[in-house]
């Protein structure tokens, strides 16, 4: 698979804070994100997880602390890596041109961009849909169109901010089977969620938050058998946090 | 109520015999006004874009402007040109005072503020949909006015008519800086008012009832290309 000269991994987050006016949002973050591992973000909802995966992505900064890309390759750090949202944009046009837009904005020629939105397309199982207007599709073709315009440009990583939230059962396979096929060419999968089952299927790595705070990191089987924190125990049993 | 009777009479009459001078008068105004608008949406929809999702320093400043010029007076804005295009003028030498050129700039002057204040309220209102997003894939601030264009173009559309039914209507600019000179720089609006001052009150009432229809038609064509345009992109 092509990737894109050196690796801009690992990500570490040190010391990271958030705050908006008063009000903590995440408190003293410490993490490093490895490369090769599918890491999974868990917690409740309004725990931080969105807010922690734009920090990473650099759509917001940390009131303090510092998000650093410390690989080789982390002057590209910019075009390295790709985000998915929960609610995802569509451009009103096609879906071969939404997942075509990337490639523009990256100066991609016009011959090399026809053939990797073809690919890309593939990957994600759109073929049928690619003159389609992306805007009047439904929410699991949209997550797809979604998944294939952010991996158009082969990012080494990939942050899903729970991709799958408003998606049916069918849907949501749909999304994790694409996503495990970029895990597979070797892109990192970063990914917020709150669904357990999601995560059990998902997850070599667990970074469980809680208001704000990093309770638990480590392998996901460790944290599923034998989580330490009152709080993930009770997470895990389905308990009310 | 005569004179109404008279006029639609006379307007029919008009209308139907493909009066010459009608034409002209017509094709004067439609010139003026479409050219004025374009120039003007070329200009004022980036300056939008740019006031909605730029940050530069008299930003604040320039939106409030545009939003109290969005009002402003015809006859000011003729004045000024005129001003500026009078022999004595600073740019007198060109000689442009009386032509379809000055009217079309007095045209697009007037237009330009309406057309930046109105699109950036919708350029703003995409960018908190599409910004984040935009970010992501890689179009920073500048790029993506053009995207947010492309986004928008409906109601931007919409926002550019506005434009054209303010420059068709309006009198005051294109007759202090046309003068209303016959089979020259007559426009249906300036007609109107020099026939209404001779007393010709149906032959004015005739010329307001095409400016009407003609308005009317321009909307409708623009209104349901966007229907056919729609249907042969998706």
């Amino acid at each position: 698979m092509q990737m894109n000269g050196a690796s801009i991994l690992p990500l570490r987050l040190m010391d990271v804070n958030y705050a908006v006016r008063e009000h903590t949002l995440l408190d003293q973050i410490n993490i490093t994100f490895m490369p090769g591992v599918r890491t999974v973000i868990l917690g409740p909802n309004g725990a931080g997880k969105s807010l922690l995966l734009r920090l990473c992505h650099g759509l917001i900064f940390p009131t303090t602390g510092s998000i650093t890309w410390m690989g080789k390759g982390a002057d590209g750090s910019r075009r390295g890596q790709a985000m998915v949202f929960q609610r995802p944009v569509m451009l009103r046009r096609s879906v071969a041109a939404n997942i075509e837009y990337p490639l523009k904005l990256n100066h991609v020629p016009r011959t090399e961009r026809t053939q990797q939105v073809r690919q890309a397309l593939e990957t994600a199982g759109l073929m049928a849909l690619a003159a389609r207007n992306a805007r009047v599709l439904s929410g699991g073709e949209q997550q797809r169109v979604a998944l294939a315009r952010a991996w158009v440009l082969h990012p080494q990583v990939l942050l899903l901010d729970e991709p799958t939230t408003n998606l049916d059962p069918s849907a949501t396979r749909a999304v994790e089977e694409i996503a495990g096929t970029f895990h597979a060419t070797g892109t990192k999968i970063i990914m917020t969620t709150h669904d357990l089952s999601q995560a059990r299927r998902m997850a070599d790595e667990v970074i469980f938050i809680h208001r704000g705070c990093v309770l638990e990191t480590g392998p996901a089987d460790k944290f599923f058998d034998r989580p330490r924190t009152e709080e993930a125990r009770t997470y895990l049993r389905g308990g009310l946090l | 109520m005569q004179d109404l009777h008279d006029a639609l009479v006379t307007a029919m009459s008009l209308m139907l015999g493909l009066d010459h001078d009608l034409l002209e008068i017509v094709a004067v105004s439609l010139r003026v006004s479409c050219t004025g608008v374009l120039l003007a949406a070329v200009i004022a929809l980036p300056l939008g874009g740019a006031l909605a999702l730029l940050r530069f320093p008299g930003r604040r400043l320039l939106i409030v402007l545009m939003n109290a010029l969005m009002g402003l007076p015809p006859v000011v804005v003729g004045l000024i040109v005129y001003l500026l295009l009078s022999r004595s003028g600073p740019l007198g030498p060109l000689g442009l005072l009386f032509t379809i050129t000055a009217m079309i700039i007095a045209q697009c002057l007037l237009v330009i503020p309406l057309i930046a204040a109105l699109s950036r309220q919708i350029f703003e209102d995409l960018w908190g949909e599409y910004a984040e997003q935009l970010r992501s894939l890689g179009a920073e601030a500048g790029r993506a006015v053009f995207t947010l264009l492309r986004e928008g173009r409906y109601s931007l559309l919409t926002v550019v008519l506005a434009g054209f039914g303010r420059a068709i209507a309006e009198v005051g600019a294109v007759l202090i800086v046309g003068g209303n000179i016959a089979h020259h720089t007559r426009t249906m609006t300036t007609a109107i008012v020099l026939e209404t001052s001779k007393g010709d009150l149906a032959l004015a009432l005739a010329l307001g009832i095409i400016l009407i229809l003609l308005a009317s038609v321009i909307n409708a064509l623009v209104y349901f290309s966007k229907d056919v345009v729609e249907h042969y992109t998706t």
